[in-house]
């Protein structure tokens, strides 16, 4: 077997190979799904409609897809630098500890103020943490994969640390977790009682922004160049090393954002099992996405999708929802496969 | 000659539309010497390649020693007795010249190697062909006539009986051609079969029986080598004759470009610069001649902006330089058209228009308040496709899917666009047909009409001679004294490349 590059493929290829890669990653998991002794045509029946067959389903799922938005931007904006930020996971932390060092009651101002200054502050605290991985990686070669996914173990333990220690909530039964943010640093819900906050619509927001960023600006087309090609960047006199260092900063503001919007959209306060991995779970959906901040919506909310069906799931058939883990995995195994199909021929022979 | 060694027939092979290989046959009979000489892209590496069972090809066989080979399989084509010496070496540095060797040749599951009888069985092999190299060095300490000594040992060692050498003297100094040449004699006369690639003219007619010439992925002919000449072998390669561009006579200026005594950090694998003492003056092209890896690199990173002098100074306009890097140097009116067009000069995978705009996309003219002008960006690409006759669908086109000649194009528009005062051409026309090739002399001497000091580097001395006023030679980081047009002939610069410069230099000057 061997490879061949070829041309360039049309855009209906392009947009072929995600729906592929998904198909292929349902049926890799319907073998799953029939060791666990269940029907995969029911079981899969029953994720979609526990993700989509109601309007709370759907409210659910666009909740749990928002924090997936901000770390899927995140990681889309720095691979597509060639930066390998694995760190969002960590950034994500970076911003939820400082919204609730500064929101829960350190700064009197109104929400209006509030909010958007939590939300800069956020971003400022993530882009920071960044910025170290993408200094070591310009001036000593040191590998930002390895720093960047070391410091997620590092931020949790720090964040283990001041929830044992100075952010305890001294109201809280001994539990590790911190005070609850005012109610000037909460994000609006949408709809009243539902959880579905103004969060989504920032996460949306940024999409936006970021693709505008990335299509329009001599900013992302620096980025574009340096993660194309680094050399030819630099003979063109693009400033590679400074490209990064801004790359890194709003990749990890990015990410910040999320832990930001977890906290004062949905859970108002910081505890240990605020992310359930989305800063990985984001790098699954930047690569759904093929790294298009626009198509980083539709993946992340279809990445939430199977989550919270999978949960409704295992509540009737019985099968772990473990399931979801699986697919999410598979679909990025595949869709890196798809990615790699589009830019060459496999030859059997 | 006697029974067939290789019989390759009718190989086709075709990238996208691009066809690299026409129907391309090939006997090559046991103890003879068959040169494949073309340009570069011509479609010699993709048939060795073919033939060596890196890529399939889309029609035609090969056998060797009359069995066919299945396609596809390099071990196939090693265990059938070819053995491949690449242009670029393929040696593990950290490991002795003995472990370089034997690394393959054992199953991956012994635990144990050897050492006493590779050993004695490469000093055999060395003793044999005049392949003087110690088993026991280290391969980074070797010198590159040594690497290539290597590379040829380790062939013979798994009992190659067809070499197949592709531009093996691209790095070798004369004298290490020599010896090249005569170890070529001593294999061929043990009944080897050698297949030897090159784009040099001389060369093939020093070391081959039959010369095989490939233009354009088709056999533009085949040609016994006693009874043909250099000229017709370079009419078969180039399609036509060559014709040299007339220049007409430019007074020359003040010196826009001067380097005093300007060394060099040490660069990757070649040579640095050392105490390099240099002016570029208005409507002058100065050739700068020599064996590859002798400082020409470290020369072109130092005008390009990618390096800086670690001594000596360095002025452009009588002012010395501050921060210089590529954006000091575009801003001082420094073009350049980098060796590598591929890898350096554009990003092959963005558009026409995104690669046009790389070097001035921060200028007024592509953007304002670090919005881009798509706009404007295309029409400078569509401007520079029409004026420049590059051949290319759209200003969308990806780079990637361009030829050569036309990418060099582009990057020609893109470099003498503004109008620069100082120009660096690397190579500018390494591997481009020769329309292209007239093309680009053609926009060179146009800019040296326009009064733009011109460093021409190059490896091609029948274009260093045709459009240089001056020369230069460089040798292991140093720099000759210059000479005037038609002063030195091909043969005194060719002393001076071999390092035989001091006293020749002494008498040009």
């Amino acid at each position: 077997m061997r490879l061949e590059a070829k041309p360039a493929p049309t855009l209906a290829v392009t947009l072929l190979f995600p729906l592929g890669a998904v198909v292929v990653t349902v049926v890799l998991s319907s073998l799953l799904v029939l060791a666990a002794g269940a029907s995969p045509f029911s079981v899969f029946g029953l994720v979609v409609k526990g993700a989509a067959g109601s309007p709370f389903a759907l409210v659910e799922t666009l909740t749990r897809a928002t924090p997936l938005i901000f770390t899927g931007l995140a990681v889309a904006v720095a691979f597509r630098a060639k930066l390998w930020n694995i760190g969002a996971e960590a950034q994500l932390y970076a911003g939820a500890v400082i919204t609730v060092v500064l929101g829960t009651g350190a700064l009197p101002l109104p929400a209006l103020v509030l909010i958007p200054l939590l939300m800069i502050v956020s971003m400022v605290a993530g882009g920071l943490l960044l910025l170290g991985p993408a200094i070591l990686k310009t001036r000593f070669g040191v590998d930002e994969v390895v720093t960047t996914l070391l410091l997620n173990f590092i931020m949790l333990l720090f964040v283990s640390m001041l929830l044992e220690g100075v952010l305890k909530d001294p109201m809280g039964l001994g539990w590790p977790q911190s005070q609850r943010v005012v109610a000037e640093a909460r994000l609006p819900r949408l709809v009243q009682g539902w959880r579905l906050h103004a969060g989504f619509l920032i996460a949306v927001l940024a999409a936006v922004a970021v693709w505008v960023v990335m299509k329009k600006t001599t900013l992302g087309y620096e980025m574009r160049a340096v993660g194309q090609n680094a050399e030819a960047a630099r003979f063109a006199g693009i400033p590679v090393n400074g490209v990064l260092m801004k790359t890194a900063f709003l990749s990890g503001g990015l990410a910040a954002l999320a832990g930001f919007s977890e906290v004062a959209g949905l859970k108002g306060n910081l505890t240990l099992d605020l992310s359930p991995g989305f800063g990985y779970t984001g790098i699954v959906v930047a690569m759904l996405a093929m790294l298009n901040p626009l198509g980083v919506v539709l993946a992340a909310i279809f990445v939430a999708g199977i989550f919270v069906g999978a949960d409704a799931m295992s509540r009737t058939a019985g099968v772990p929802s473990y399931i979801a883990e699986v697919m999410v995995a598979t679909a990025l195994l595949t869709m890196v496969v798809a990615i790699m199909l589009t830019r060459f021929r496999v030859r059997w022979r | 000659m006697t029974a067939s060694a290789l019989l390759i027939s009718g190989i086709t092979k075709r990238f996208g539309s691009l066809v690299a290989n026409d129907a391309i046959s090939l006997e090559l009979g046991q103890g003879e010497v068959v040169a494949l000489l073309g340009e570069n892209g011509a479609g010699k590496t993709t048939l060795m390649n073919i033939l060596f069972g890196h890529y399939v090809a889309d029609e035609g066989t090969v056998e060797a020693f009359g069995q066919a080979l299945p396609p596809g399989d390099p071990r196939a084509a090693l265990a059938a007795g070819i053995g491949m010496v690449h242009q670029h070496f393929t040696l593990a540095d950290n490991m002795s010249v003995l472990e370089n060797i034997v690394l393959g040749t054992q199953s991956p599951w012994s635990l144990r190697l050897d050492r006493a009888q590779a050993r004695s069985r490469i000093r055999e092999l060395s003793r044999d062909f005049g392949l003087a190299v110690e088993p026991d060095r280290q391969v980074a300490a070797l010198s590159v006539g040594e690497r290539q000594r290597v590379e040829i040992l380790k062939a013979l060692y798994r009992d190659a009986r067809i070499l197949i050498l592709d531009e093996p003297t691209a790095v070798l100094t004369p004298g290490e051609t020599d010896a090249l040449f005569a170890t070529l004699k001593m294999l061929v006369a043990k009944g080897l079969s050698i297949i030897f690639i090159s784009h040099k003219l001389h060369e093939v007619m020093a070391v081959s029986d039959r010369v095989l010439v490939l233009r354009a992925g088709r056999i533009a002919g085949e040609r016994t080598t006693r009874d043909t000449t250099r000229q017709e072998l370079a009419a078969l390669m180039v399609g036509e004759e060559v014709q040299a561009p007339a220049v007409a006579p430019v007074s020359r200026g003040r010196a826009l470009l001067t380097l005093d005594n300007v060394s060099t950090a040490p660069l990757g694998g070649g040579s640095r610069l050392d105490g390099v003492s240099l002016a570029l003056h208005e409507g002058v092209i100065t050739g700068l001649a020599g064996v590859s890896g002798n400082g020409q690199a470290a020369l072109a990173a130092l005008l390009a902006g990618t390096a800086v002098p670690a001594d000596g100074v360095m002025m452009i306009d009588a002012e010395a330089i501050a921060n210089w890097s590529p954006r000091t140097a575009l801003a001082k009116g420094v073009a350049r058209i980098p060796e590598d067009r591929h890898a350096v000069g554009t990003i092959a995978d963005m558009s026409v228009t995104e690669n046009v705009i790389s070097e001035r996309y921060r200028s007024e003219r592509f953007s304002s308040r670090g919005i881009v002008d798509w706009k404007a960006a295309r029409g400078f690409a569509e401007t520079l496709i029409r004026d420049y006759d590059v051949k290319c669908p759209s200003p969308d086109t990806r780079i990637r899917l361009l030829s050569g000649g036309n990418i060099q194009k582009l990057i020609l528009g893109r470099a003498l666009d503004p109008e620069p005062k100082i120009i660096l051409a690397n190579q500018p026309t390494r591997g481009l047909d020769v329309g292209a090739v007239a093309y680009v002399h053609g926009r060179l001497l146009e800019a040296r009409a326009r009064g733009a000091a011109i460093l021409l580097i190059s490896e091609d001395l029948d274009e260093i001679m045709a459009l240089s006023d001056e020369v230069r030679v460089m040798f292991r980081g140093r720099i000759s004294a210059p000479s005037q047009r038609g002063e030195r002939s091909i043969r005194e610069l060719g002393e001076l490349m071999a390092g035989h410069g001091a006293e020749a230099a002494h008498h040009a000057a």
